[in-house]
This record gives C-alpha cells, structure tokens and sequence, in this order.
C-alpha cells in the first residue's frame, strides 16, 4: 500500500508556496488577490511546520502554527483596512494603476 | 519562578501601552496629551533600561528570550532614538493633521516588538517580534488616510513586507524541520553543514531580513514607503527597524549558525557590495530629499553588512559602532528636513534648499556638517564609522570588500556635495520660518554636536561597544 510520507507534505506545502509567491508577481489586476496570495504563503508554511512537528516527534511546531494563524488573521484585517483607505482616495484598487510613487 | 525582572522594560511597555490605549479611549481630546505621556514612558523606559545594564547574559523562558550587552545595547539605541524622534516630530503632526492618539501608541507597539525581536533566542520569539513591529509599521507608514500617496507606501509596504515575512517563515519552517527546534542554541547543537534543508532555511530567512533593513536586491520598497509616508514616520523608518534588524542579523547569523559560516558569509558579501553600489548609484538623480536619504540608507546598510561579512567580533561590533553612529546622522538629517517650513507647509525638494545658506546661516552649516558626515569625510563622525568597519574587513583579508566599498563612498560624495553645492552657490529663496519648537532644536543641537566633536573622544563609544562579544 502507497504511504503518505514527510516528503509528500513538503512537496505539498512546497508547491502551495510557489503558488502564492508567484501569484503576488504575475498579478496585474486586483490587490486582493495579492491578500489571498500571502494567506496561501502562510498557510504553506503552517502544513510544513505541522509535517515537521508531526514526523520528527516534538510539539513546538504546531505551537509555531498557532501564532502564524494568530498572525495571518491580523494581517489579513490590517492589509484589507489599508485597501480600503486606499480605495477611497484613489477609487481603484489595480495593481497597475498603483503608481503615483515612483522615480 | 522566571526572574522576570530583567524582562521589566518589556513588560513596562506592554502595560504603558494598554493604559494609554484605554486612557485614550475614555478621554476625549487627549492626543497631545497621550503624545507626551509617550515621550515621558520612553524616557522611563530608557532608564530602566540602563539599570539592567550591569546584568549580563541571562536568558529567562527556556533560554528563549535573551538579555545579554548586545540585546540591552541595541535597545537602548532604539529608545534613546526613538525618545528623539518623538521629540522632533510633534510640531509636524500637529500641521499635517496627523496628531491622532492611536500614533504615538502605534509607534510605542513598534518598539516593543523590535525589543522583543532583539532579545530573541528562539524562531518564534522572533517571528512574533519581528510581526509586531511590522504591523504597526504597515499602519504608520498609511497614517495619513486622506493623502493618496502615505496610502499607497502603505499599501506596497504591507504587500513587500508580507510577502517578506512569508519567505522568512518558511525559511524558519525549513530550519525548524531540519534540526528539530526552534531555539537558537539547540539549533546549533543539531545543525551540521551538510545539510542542504538548513542551507535553504538560512537563505530564506537571510531574504526576510535583508528585506527588513533594505539591503539590495530586496530594497525596492525603501524609496517609495521614504516619500510617501508622513516625513515624520520616515524619520522612524529609516532608524528604529534598521536597528532592530541588525542585531537580529547579528544574533541570528553568530548564534545558530556561527559554524557554518563558509555557507552565509557569501550572501552577506553580495547583500554588502551590491547595497554599497546601488546606494551611491541609484541616489545621484533623485530630486526629493526624501527619496534621496532612502538611497543613501541603503547604501550605509551596505556598510553595517560589511562588518558582519568579516565574521569576527571586531566586525560586529564595527557594525554596531556604524549603525550608533548612522542613526545620529539621520535624526540630524531629518531634524534639518523638519525645519523647511513656510507658512504651514513643509518642503522636501532638492531645490528648496537653493541658497539656504544666505537666510539660514546656522541650519546650512548643520547640514553641512551632516552631509560631510553621511558621506564620511573625516575628522567628523561618519569617518569613523566606515573606519572601524573597513579595519575589521581588511583584518580578515578581505580587500575587495574593503575596495567596492571605499570606492562607492567616493561616488556618494557626488550626491552629498551637490546638495551642499545647492545651499551654499545656488540662487536663494524665499526665507523659511525660524520659530521652531525646543524638542527639534536640541535633537539638532545635540546630534549636530555630537558628530562634530566625536573625533575628541572616540573611545566613549568604542569601549561600550567592545564589551559586546557574540562569538
């Protein structure tokens, strides 16, 4: 019978992980996907540390994994607060027309 | 029991933090009040600081949480700038409409989380000190909400800063993973160079952090966050992280990893010299000076990675003598920016200091001094700076770090001395105002002196610092 091993999740958070980096890159259109991106990020890195924690036998991991989750939710109300304020002053949220910044 | 009263600072400012969050709440109109009750418990707080400075090397929470002359020397440079910082800053968010309550508590809940991520021993300490700088930095940097532009540093600060933080901790996972524990000593215990997982971990981790004190490739965020942000949450941008960040580097690279070194001294080495170019390149077109200052800290971060590339304690503690003496310079700089008033609106283009000398004598030759100093021509304080760590490196051989950086000084020159150009040759404008509020003087007064007489007594500072041996 095939078993799932330690190289199964990495390979897993592995490829959530490249996802979410290059979601942040090639978006053009909506900083919310961005958001989602970054969620995914965190996430991955939550199910490597949880297979680590698991396979290698000690608890900090997941300890680890609560505070990352802890972390996430408040970044994800910070960046949303941030688009919001950003909406109302330039009534656009595309990540293309976000450049009056530059030089 | 914990001996929790060498974590008392810490646990001070938590609870400062929380009475002025309530007090805030329940008080109507008390922004300028809660603003100096800061100002004050900064000030208590850089008292207690130096009381624990006798104690050293005890680590409390299951060797976690560190508080050794490395740790209690970084934070009180934090405090003590950030002490200046609020003092030079009150006048101008008063102007620009900016004098919340939440502000000074931001800022207060940033310097606990660098206070927490310099004594940190442990990934997760790390991480949630490391986290709760950042968040309130995302939130100061887009504090001006009506303006489109602090909007926007903040949007792209929180989009490139997360990300960071996201490739930090998947570097923290790998390390995690690959040694079995999250503390910095038993990471030594367990770790071996041929593990390829730990060699992941650390580059990862490395991107994080050279993402958090700017260095090239990972600055791109620096210029734009400088320009956009209120000019008062970039005078604390472009001092308190950096430091945090550093001794973070420090204890991180030296601690868990001082023996695979061979492995992390090459990308320190890039991160240095491709920070030192950049800086001096990049900086030679700009026409805002606060774009300007965001390039010319990235190059001194070049400089402060120097030390650390040399892998001594002479080359940490030349960064840490680099990195004292960089953010004296900054205070003055922008202490000087903060003067550029006229009639409620403050100036921070390259060209509105043409001919600042004929109706501000004293401010120019300030500035001039300062610019003399960021572009480290001796006998002023900056001199010494980039002294201490070019001897460090070329102790260990390493010539070519020590040439790409003397030659990259000699091209920041340009951009310092034409700004000094500028005010002194230039066509004069309009005069500025001159009544400015007693905090900005003596932040400017005493950081201005500072770099002038540093040459009469270098040893004050080297000495303190030559008690703080990592390795």
């Amino acid at each position: 019978m095939f078993s799932i091993g330690l190289g199964h999740y990495l390979t897993l958070a592995a490829i959530i992980f490249t996802i979410g980096v290059v979601g942040i890159f090639l978006n053009r259109k909506n900083v919310i996907v961005i958001l989602m991106s970054i969620e995914l990020i965190l996430l991955s890195v939550n199910i490597n540390l949880v297979s680590f924690s698991i396979f290698i036998n000690d608890l900090s991991g997941q300890v680890f994994t609560l505070f990352i989750l802890t972390v996430a939710a408040a970044e994800a109300a910070i960046g949303l607060a941030i688009i919001v304020i950003y909406y109302r002053n330039s009534g656009t949220i595309k990540v293309e027309e976000i450049d009056s910044l530059k030089g | 029991m914990e001996n929790l009263e060498i974590i008392l600072p810490e646990i001070f400012l938590s609870l400062t933090i929380m009475f002025l969050l309530l007090f805030g709440v329940f008080k109507k109109n008390s922004s300028k009040l809660i603003y100096n009750l800061t100002t004050l418990s900064l000030i208590i707080l850089f008292a207690l600081l130096l009381n624990l400075y006798q104690v050293s090397d005890l680590s409390i929470f299951n060797n976690s949480y560190k508080v050794d002359s490395l740790a209690t020397f970084m934070k009180l440079l934090t405090i003590g700038s950030g002490i200046f910082v609020m003092l030079t800053c009150s006048k101008y968010i008063e102007i620009n409409n900016i004098n919340k309550m939440e502000y000074p508590i931001l800022i207060l809940s940033s310097i606990l989380g660098m206070m927490v991520m310099i004594s940190s021993n442990d990934l997760i300490v790390f991480y949630m000190g490391l986290e709760l700088q950042s968040l309130a930095l995302y939130v100061l940097a887009s504090f001006n909400r009506e303006n489109i532009l602090s909007t926007e540093s903040g949007l792209k600060y929180f989009v490139l800063s997360a990300l960071s933080s996201g490739l930090l901790l998947y570097g923290c996972s790998l390390i995690y993973g690959f040694s079995g524990s999250t503390n910095f000593n038993t990471i030594l215990e367990n770790s071996s160079s041929g593990q390829y997982g730990i060699t992941f971990g650390i580059v990862f981790v490395l991107v994080g952090l050279a993402f958090k004190i700017s260095a090239v490739p990972f600055h791109m965020w620096a210029p734009d966050v400088y320009q956009g942000s209120p000019t008062s949450v970039t005078t604390f941008f472009a001092v308190l992280p950096k430091i945090a960040a550093l001794s973070v580097f420090i204890r991180f690279l030296y601690v868990p990893f001082a023996e695979m070194n061979d492995q992390w001294q090459m990308i320190i080495i890039f991160l240095s010299i491709a920070s030192m170019i950049f800086g001096a390149v990049a900086a030679i077109g700009q026409k805002n000076l606060k774009r300007l200052i965001a390039y010319s800290s990235i190059g001194h971060m070049g400089y402060a990675l120097t030390g650390l590339a040399a892998g001594t304690n002479q080359g940490i503690q030349g960064s840490i003598s680099y990195i004292a003496i960089y953010l004296v310079m900054n205070l003055a700089f922008f202490s000087c920016m903060f003067m550029l008033r006229r009639n409620n609106e403050y100036y921070e283009s390259i060209e509105d200091l043409s001919g600042l000398s004929k109706n501000h004598p004293l401010l120019s030759f300030s500035l001039l001094i300062i610019l003399f100093s960021l572009a480290g021509i001796p006998p002023l304080a900056g001199f010494f700076a980039k002294f201490y760590v070019f001897m460090a490196v070329i102790e260990q051989k390493m010539y070519f770090l020590a040439i790409v950086g003397l030659l990259s000084t000699v091209i920041a020159a340009f951009y310092y001395l034409r700004i000094i150009k500028i005010i002194y040759f230039d066509k004069e404008k309009e005069k500025f105002e001159t009544d400015h509020h007693l905090g900005l003087k003596f932040t400017l007064a005493v950081s201005t002196i500072f770099i002038l007489a540093y040459f009469i007594y270098p040893s004050g500072l080297t000495e303190i610092v030559s008690k703080i041996n990592i390795i």
